[in-house]
């Protein structure tokens, strides 16, 4: 196995505490980040190949240079840990087991894009996470690592998918419903209350203190030619070992389920793999030799995603799964696009009928008519998210499906 | 959206802040650029404090925030953890997203129907327990699971469940 990086201090007991940071050289990039004048800190992080990990795979290094340079407001920096996307639960360990990692991430961070206020909006439900985050947050204060030229916000939401879209997450920690937003304008152009504003995901921040200590070449060099570093995969689903597993992105699906998450259980037999969330489109038992990087996925027909791998073995029925997966994106479409909210309530009752038994002959082809005219009608990438299973499911397996309908 | 219907526990309380929690609401709304953005966090608060989000609690929100009743509405209605009814003094909320259904959540909700004799949504007579089903908790490495109040718990089979719901008083 690779060397544990954002992971590293995951088994260590008292994780979350500064001394214990401290003492796994915690908050030394920090140190050196301060002599270091922001174009910099930026410019190496672009060097990196530091790739978004919640969800978009978009290159972070560019994100942050798209602050406008004259801009003379605040600029406020977001953290996204509204970590919803069934199959995912990698965020929770660095909030719960290491969360001045995020701190340290969002302190260079901050310093880069020149901000003095920072957010981090936590998932309602994740308590703990959100206790212990809080907990870090004082220390680090207490320490005088916060509140000199940069404070952070912790915030609770309440219980909606929607707002892990970072302009939805945006409007709901204005104090408003998680509507998503029209881009552009993008959130680094006017984003939270109006100013500049850089959303990250957890665990991109993490990987920030390392660029910086390790540099970026080093980074570059642990991934693919088109993303550095390692993340975190979520495993879960029919496999033996279910857990967060921690390799270069250019490990391969095959890799993760075999060597990493023991194989798949149940039958035995491996089926199918949803490999980045349950937005991305499910990959077959054939086609699990990919590596798990953005291109590679995308070069699949799938998509990297927040890299929560849910596996399916033989005696698993698409059908079913698809129901499941149908009436959470009817459940989470926050209502706002048409083609969104109708299509979505419209699929999941159709692919509920058919997994009970009672589907009707030309189902099939009216959920893949409608799914593929909504996709790209919307303002943002929920509805294009519930479409990869819709189609993938029922295209990769159309035979379990038929199977189903009375003739 | 799946929400509890029956109502069981009266709350007499009168909607009202304490001083403490009036000069909390006002610390957190001081932390952002428009004071608006601590509305989610003081419904929060709200809730702990009435036992639910009522009609009459919006409008006493909405007064804090100078913000419409109808605004604060618009917000309590879009997200999933504001109750608009009385809920059970503990609430029980399954998974039944992917990786917990592939684990059998389906088994363990009508453990829990029949343990509790209510439905999906209600509350016991007694108004010991709401249970409820919830889309994807982020726990998936320890299917089938579900959240009890505020804590998660992991790995259930209907024995841990069982000992689990002796806990609830």
């Amino acid at each position: 196995m690779s060397e544990k990086i954002l992971s590293r201090n995951f088994e260590r007991p008292d994780a979350y505490t500064l001394a214990a940071y401290r003492a796994t050289g915690g908050y030394q990039a920090w140190d050196k980040a301060q002599g270091m004048e922001p174009a910099a800190i930026t410019e190496e992080v672009k060097k990196s190949n530091l790739r978004g990990l919640g969800g978009a795979g978009f290159p972070t290094g560019m994100k942050w240079s798209f602050i406008p340079k004259d801009h003379a407001g605040p600029v406020y920096l977001v953290v996204n840990a509204d970590e919803g996307e069934p199959g995912t639960f990698k965020d929770r360990y660095i909030l719960e087991r290491d969360p001045h990692a995020l701190i340290e991430g969002m302190l260079i961070a901050a310093r880069a894009v020149r901000c003095a206020l920072g957010f981090v909006y936590i998932r309602g439900e994740y308590v703990t996470p959100w206790r212990v985050f809080s907990g870090a947050v004082r220390e680090a204060y207490d320490a005088g690592l916060l509140g000199q030229g940069f404070d952070v916000v912790v915030h609770r939401g309440a219980g909606a998918y929607i707002c892990g879209e970072e302009t939805g997450l945006i409007s709901s920690l204005e104090g408003k419903k998680g509507w998503p937003k029209v881009k552009p304008p993008f959130p680094a152009i006017k984003g939270a209350f109006g100013m500049p504003t850089i959303v990250n995901n957890v665990e991109t921040l993490a990987c920030v203190p390392h660029i910086v200590n390790r540099g970026a070449a080093w980074f570059a060099g642990l991934g693919t030619k088109t993303q550095g570093g390692t993340r975190m995969y979520s495993v879960s689903g029919r496999v033996n070992r279910p857990g967060v597993y921690e390799a270069p992105v250019s490990v391969t699906l095959r890799q993760l389920i075999y060597d990493h998450a023991g194989g798949v259980s149940a039958t035995g037999r491996l089926k199918a793999v949803v490999p980045g969330g349950s937005s991305a489109p499910i990959l077959t038992a054939d086609e699990i030799d990919v590596t798990m990087d953005v291109d590679g996925l995308r070069n699949a027909g799938s998509m990297i995603g927040s890299a929560g791998v849910v596996v399916f073995d033989e005696s698993v029925s698409v059908p079913d799964a698809l129901a499941v997966v149908a009436r959470f994106y009817a459940h989470e479409s926050c209502g706002q696009c048409t083609p969104c909210r109708e299509s979505t309530g419209w699929i999941e009752k159709q692919v509920k009928r058919i997994a009970e038994g009672k589907g009707r002959k030309d189902d099939l082809d009216t959920i893949l008519d409608v799914a593929s005219r909504g996709a790209g009608t919307t303002i943002c990438a929920f509805y294009d998210g519930a479409v990869g299973p819709y189609i993938s499911y029922i295209k990769k397996f159309r035979a379990e499906f038929e199977a189903l309908i009375p003739k | 959206m799946t929400r509890a219907t029956v109502a069981r526990t009266p709350v007499t309380t009168p909607i009202a802040f304490s001083a403490e929690q009036l000069a909390e609401v006002r610390r957190l709304q001081s932390l952002y650029p428009n004071p608006r953005g601590a509305l989610l966090p003081v419904l929060h608060m709200a809730q702990d404090t009435f036992g639910y989000v009522s009609l009459e609690v919006e409008e006493y929100v909405a007064g804090l925030f100078s913000l419409s009743p109808a605004h604060v509405h618009e917000v309590v209605t879009f997200y999933t953890m504001y109750f608009q009814q009385p809920k059970g003094r503990h609430v029980v909320s399954v998974c039944h997203n992917l990786s917990c259904h592939l684990a059998g959540a389906g088994t363990l909700v009508d453990h829990l129907k029949q343990r509790l004799g209510i439905d999906v949504g209600e509350t016991t007579e007694d108004g010991r327990i709401t249970l409820l089903t919830v889309e994807c908790l982020c726990a998936c490495e320890a299917a089938p699971m579900m959240q009890v109040d505020d804590r998660y718990e992991l790995n259930l089979t209907p024995e841990k469940i069982d000992r689990i719901l002796e806990g609830l008083q």
